[in-house]
């Protein structure tokens, strides 16, 4: 038989070995990225055009190509998410028809494998528009996919801005938009920011909806309608093609990079924009 | 002759099938503080937030009979609830501060209401500020975060960013009941000193305070106004039996 407080320390044995794990998984796959992959990774890697398939040369356009497709589906799919969350939380009655259907596409489209939204815009937007492999296409395939992850995070985040904030605004005769775009937006901010930086994981992660929709061309991107291969493409070629698997690494260490550098400037801009002391 | 500002007739205010305010009618006059006592969901609040009609903003409210401002009805079709809100002020029982500066809580008003240049800016904020009596303690701070300052200094900052938007009437829904002793009298002392330029309407759970601040006293149980005369009539010589047992104790 355990005594309870012989209970309670393998219960704090298992938690603590648990949190362990988390911290260790990253750790070790980190690592082992860094020890494959850092032999190649230099200046010129980062700044050179691919050359063979990308057996030789950098990955600067493929780095460029991810930047630019993140940019403008978050471009097409802030605006959108933040406005239906706006829209949910703030000017839909309750017991509104039309806000139920709002909720239950955002939930259902939320949970649909990126595969499938690939297969949509390869149909729609490739083929049908007639908008080709490009980065138009793939931005706006990637837009769907982060739009209910922005309109979910900025709706919890408009939620938990203290009523209070709202009645104050009101009594003092601001509107009801004054009240949402100078009250209620600024405090709900660093939700919605983690919300973004949650979409840009997973775009700059997608591999299988951009190969139908943005295709896999190496060249730098010269404008929307250019098809793009991004960095996780890149890297899911090369390992799959066995062009180069030290390349591979190389690549996978760089996205790792470029996902840790978005977060930090994103929580910058958030303790900037969160200064009390600011003006509205 | 009597002045006045709001006249309550038959007001009537049902949250879908509740009746929260059986038809009330009072008359609040021009530059006296008017304090509703009663207990905890007797409809003083209710009734102090169907004058803004902040009421509103719960789905499922209806309002009927009428309020008058200057003898204007302010539930009409078209009166414009955000001209109204500006005429009539509102101070919140919990002291909410809006999460940026003292200087940028007292501009809110102005600056929604269109007020653009700087200068005129900065003499509102100050003599806003001068007029709830804050102006002292925060003065060389202004561009501090607000919820750095006390409870009782938020409490003032928020009438501060009422006074900012230049009201008529203050309705206040219980000031003082998240406040400590001495700040709750500077509270008091304020009020005293507003009642000069401004009506007040006072909800409170504290009948000292209403004895001690009020000229006029509403008395609400159930949803009826039981009771409404000057505040020394009514605390000394209640004409109800209910205000009567209230006031000496006896419930709520």
């Amino acid at each position: 038989m355990l005594t309870s407080s012989g209970h309670d320390r393998m219960i704090r044995c298992f938690l603590w070995f648990s949190g362990l794990s988390v911290a260790a998984i990253l750790f070790i796959i980190v690592a082992y990225i860094a020890i494959k992959g850092l032999s190649v990774v230099s200046l010129d890697f980062i700044m050179e055009a691919p050359r063979r398939a990308g057996k030789e040369g950098g990955i600067s356009t493929t780095i460029v190509s991810t930047i630019y497709l993140t940019l403008v589906s978050l471009c097409l799919a802030v605006p959108l998410g933040v406005g239906s969350a706006i829209y949910l939380e703030e000017y839909a009655r309750r017991s509104s028809r039309f806000a139920g259907l709002v909720n239950l596409a955002a939930e259902t489209l939320a949970g649909i494998p990126s595969i499938v939204f690939g297969l949509f815009g390869f149909v729609f937007f490739v083929i049908y528009l007639n908008l080709g492999w490009s980065i138009i296409s793939g931005s706006l395939t990637m837009a769907i996919m982060i739009l209910p992850t922005i309109t979910r995070t900025s709706q919890e985040a408009i939620l938990s801005v203290p009523i209070q904030y709202r009645e104050n605004s009101l009594a003092l005769g601001a509107s009801k938009w004054q009240t949402v775009r100078r009250v209620v937006l600024p405090s709900a901010v660093p939700g919605i920011i983690t919300g973004i930086i949650l979409s840009i994981g997973r775009a700059v992660g997608e591999t299988a909806a951009l190969i139908l929709t943005a295709g896999s061309a190496l060249g730098m991107p010269g404008g929307l309608f250019d098809p793009a291969r991004t960095m996780s493409v890149h890297l899911y070629v090369l390992a799959m093609e066995g062009i180069s698997m030290e390349r591979a690494y190389g690549t996978a260490f760089l996205i790792i990079v470029l996902i840790m550098v978005i977060n930090y400037l994103a929580n910058l801009s958030l303790s900037r924009m969160t200064n009390p002391g600011r003006r509205i | 002759m009597k002045n006045v500002k709001l006249r309550a007739e038959q007001l009537q205010v049902f949250y879908r099938d509740f009746k929260a305010l059986h038809e009330v009618d009072m008359d609040v006059l021009t530059n006296r503080v008017t304090a509703l006592i009663g207990p905890s969901g007797c409809g003083k609040s209710t009734f102090l937030r169907s004058i803004n009609r902040l009421n509103e903003l719960i789905e499922g409210t209806l309002t009927g009979g009428q309020i008058y401002l200057d003898e204007q009805p302010i539930y009409h079709r078209e009166r414009d609830v955000v001209e109204l809100r500006k005429q009539i002020g509102m101070v919140f029982q919990k002291p909410s501060v809006f999460p940026m500066s003292i200087y940028e809580n007292v501009a809110y008003g102005p600056r929604i209401h269109g007020v653009k240049n700087r200068q005129q800016l900065s003499e509102v904020v100050e003599k806003s500020l001068k007029a709830a009596n804050l102006w002292d303690e925060v003065r060389d701070r202004l561009n501090s975060p607000a919820a750095r300052l006390s409870g009782g200094q938020q409490q003032r900052l928020v009438i501060a960013r009422v006074l900012a938007v230049e009201p008529e009437v203050i309705l206040m829904d219980e000031p003082a009941s998240a406040l400590d002793p001495i700040s709750t009298s500077r509270l008091e002392e304020l009020i005293g000193e507003l009642k000069k330029q401004y009506t007040i309407v006072i909800v409170t759970h504290n009948m000292q305070q209403a004895a001690r601040i009020s000229d006029y006293t509403g008395f609400f149980l159930n949803g009826q106004l039981v009771e409404f005369s000057p505040t020394d009539e009514l605390f000394v010589n209640p004409r109800d039996k209910r205000t009567e047992d209230y006031i000496t104790g006896r419930f709520g």
